[in-house]
């Protein structure tokens, strides 16, 4: 199963590059206090929105920081937001989704409508308003992007409960007596875990995105922490002087954004040919 | 009336209420009373004047009356008091902004199309040369595509660097002394930017789905009929299987509201726009909590009624809808 699935994903080179992007990053993120070149929070007040050069690959910022430094530093911060964020997505997505998939009736109608509801507001306004009630800390970027982003994994969810509840494997288990939690979470769930990867894997991509967003407003990091959100920010503000604070941050969420895309759909079309979306 | 509208109409209530539940609970996530902002910097206030200010707005009361009260003047449009400095009421704040907003998302709605069928289409019917494969690259770009950071790279290079647009606002400073072409021509000139990059974000989906549905449609069997009947290529294409790939694109448009509503925070404020999303951006930024919530109330009907037009048109376009 896992070496069919493996034999698969390698063949596709669009998937292999976005898993190599996804294993650079998350390398790069662990590894960031020993492969900056420089302290990213270290101010040098001579050397001001310095353009690129050999000693500063990407310019220095507003306050003469390394922008190289504070992107790989940035690195680990959206892994973070992305891996934290879209794991609260998934907890929240997947219990209600099994839910309402395996008991159907009220509970399902319920818990669908209550999904509806939420896809009413438009999820950056829903993010903003409760920003506006909260500080806006990284943890609470982390919790508010998550708890505003697990409908669709819901509905997902749902799906494959629905088509797996029937199965003869399930009622196997039911006739040997395994109660309810049971059956959901030992028999049910693993066999939809290659769509929840799929979900997951692009929920890490689309809470960047958001994190980057947020943080480019001013109402996601804040400084001096670095994002690449927040570097942006500083490129916006000296956008007709400082042209590499707006290019490079900007390009690595692209990659990112990317690798991750590539990843969830490669996994998708390895796990089961059947899905592929062409 | 229909009873497919009559039974759509009624669906409207409870999600109404439903969204107007949402609204307030988020509005009682707030630490503290969104009074102390008006108290806390002041230290004459004492604790009866917190209390007053607290009744005044119906804080010292159960949740579910406070519920009821601020119900009753959301129906009628009282939203409150914006909390900044002028003081006015919220849903007037709101309605003269709102205009601006709604025209640019329509405009940005219309360039998704007229871009996106076409591409979709194109791409479907030459399935994998080298035009498809283009655009299968641009549509993975597309959807990784920080839209904001690509409007901040076009401000450097038509704005700056070229000097071709203007970078903020939609009319520039001179605007009153221009003759009345040339207004039209500024105004134009300023939405260029906004408009496009707007709409860039939903262009990568559109095509995409528009591609997948084409491809879907090209094999059904009456497809194959048209061509047996030896009807010309452009013929099956455009008028046999383009009608009915354009069908699910008015659900996805009805779909894409939201998005196209929140993401005009982002260009409204990187723009400078005077819109509905600048708007809420100030608003959050100085915690002006009544604009907040009565934005957050709009801009969930203003969802609501989009897909509740996308039905509506779906029904038009559709008489299986109708019928069953």
């Amino acid at each position: 199963m896992l070496a069919d699935f493996w034999k698969r994903f390698r063949k596709n080179p669009l998937a292999m590059a976005g898993g190599v992007i996804v294993l650079s990053l998350i390398v790069l993120s662990l590894l960031a206090p020993w492969l900056a070149p420089y302290d990213p929070a270290a101010v040098d007040l001579r050397n001001i929105l310095a353009p690129p050069s050999a000693d500063h690959w990407f310019g220095t910022d507003q306050l003469g920081r390394d922008v190289l430094s504070r992107m790989i530093h940035g690195a680990g911060i959206s892994m973070k937001v992305g891996f934290v964020a879209t794991g609260i997505a998934l907890f929240i997505g997947t219990v209600l989704g099994a839910l309402a998939g395996y008991y159907g009736g009220w509970v399902d109608g319920l818990i669908m409508r209550f999904v509806d509801l939420m896809l009413c507001f438009p999820t950056f306004f829903l993010i903003l308003a409760v920003i506006a009630f909260l500080e806006p800390s990284i943890w609470n970027i982390m919790a508010i992007i998550g708890i505003t982003g697990w409908m669709g994994i819901a509905r997902l969810v749902r799906a494959d409960f629905i088509s797996l509840r029937e199965r003869d494997f399930v009622q196997a288990a039911r006739a040997m007596g395994a109660g309810d939690l049971r059956i959901i979470f030992l028999h049910i769930l693993p066999n939809a875990l290659a769509s929840i990867l799929v979900a997951a894997t692009l929920g890490v991509a689309g809470a960047i995105l958001t994190e980057s967003a947020l943080s480019f407003l001013g109402i996601g990091v804040q400084p001096p922490t670095p994002s690449w959100g927040n570097i942006l920010t500083a490129g916006k503000d000296n956008i007709d002087i400082a042209w590499w604070l707006s290019l490079y941050p900007g390009l690595a969420i692209l990659v990112t954004v990317l690798g991750y895309n590539l990843l969830g759909e490669g996994i998708r079309d390895a796990a089961d040919p059947r899905l592929r979306s062409r | 009336m229909s009873p497919f509208l009559l039974k759509r109409l009624l669906l409207m209530i409870p999600m109404l209420l439903g969204i107007t539940v949402v609204c307030f609970v988020v509005m009682h996530l707030a630490p503290g009373s969104p009074t102390d902002l008006q108290t806390q910097m002041n230290p004459r206030a004492s604790a009866e004047a917190k209390a007053r200010l607290k009744s005044l707005y119906d804080l010292d009361k159960p949740l579910a009356v406070q519920y009821w009260l601020w119900l009753k003047k959301a129906a009628v449009l009282d939203l409150g008091k914006s909390f900044s400095p002028d003081r006015r009421p919220v849903a007037d704040k709101i309605l003269e902004r709102l205009p601006v907003t709604i025209s640019l998302n329509i405009l940005s709605l219309g360039l998704i199309v007229i871009v996106a069928v076409p591409l979709g289409v194109m791409a479907a019917v030459r399935q994998d040369s080298l035009f498809d494969r283009l655009t299968s690259v641009f549509v993975f770009v597309g959807f990784a595509m920080p839209t904001f950071w690509l409007a901040l790279l076009a401000m450097i290079f038509f704005g700056i660097h070229l000097g071709w647009l203007p970078i903020s606002g939609i009319r520039s400073l001179n605007y009153e002394y221009l003759p009345p072409g040339e207004r039209v021509l500024d105004v134009v000139k300023h939405l260029i930017l906004p408009v496009l990059l707007s709409a860039f974000g939903g262009l990568a989906g559109l095509s995409r789905y528009m591609r997948s549905n084409m491809l879907e449609v090209i094999r059904q069997d009456y497809i194959l009929t048209a061509r047996a009947k030896g009807l010309p290529e452009r013929t099956v294409i455009f008028k046999h299987a383009l009608r009915n790939a354009l069908l699910p694109v008015i659900t996805i448009l009805g779909l894409s509201v939201p998005g196209l509503i929140g993401g005009s925070v982002i260009f409204e404020t990187i723009f400078a726009i005077p819109g509905m999303g600048q708007l809420f951006y100030m608003a959050v930024m100085s915690r002006d909590y009544p604009t907040v919530m009565g934005i957050l109330l709009i801009g969930a009907v203003l969802t609501l009624l989009g897909n509740l037009l996308a039905d509506l048109a779906y029904a038009l376009a559709d008489p299986r809808i109708r019928t069953s």
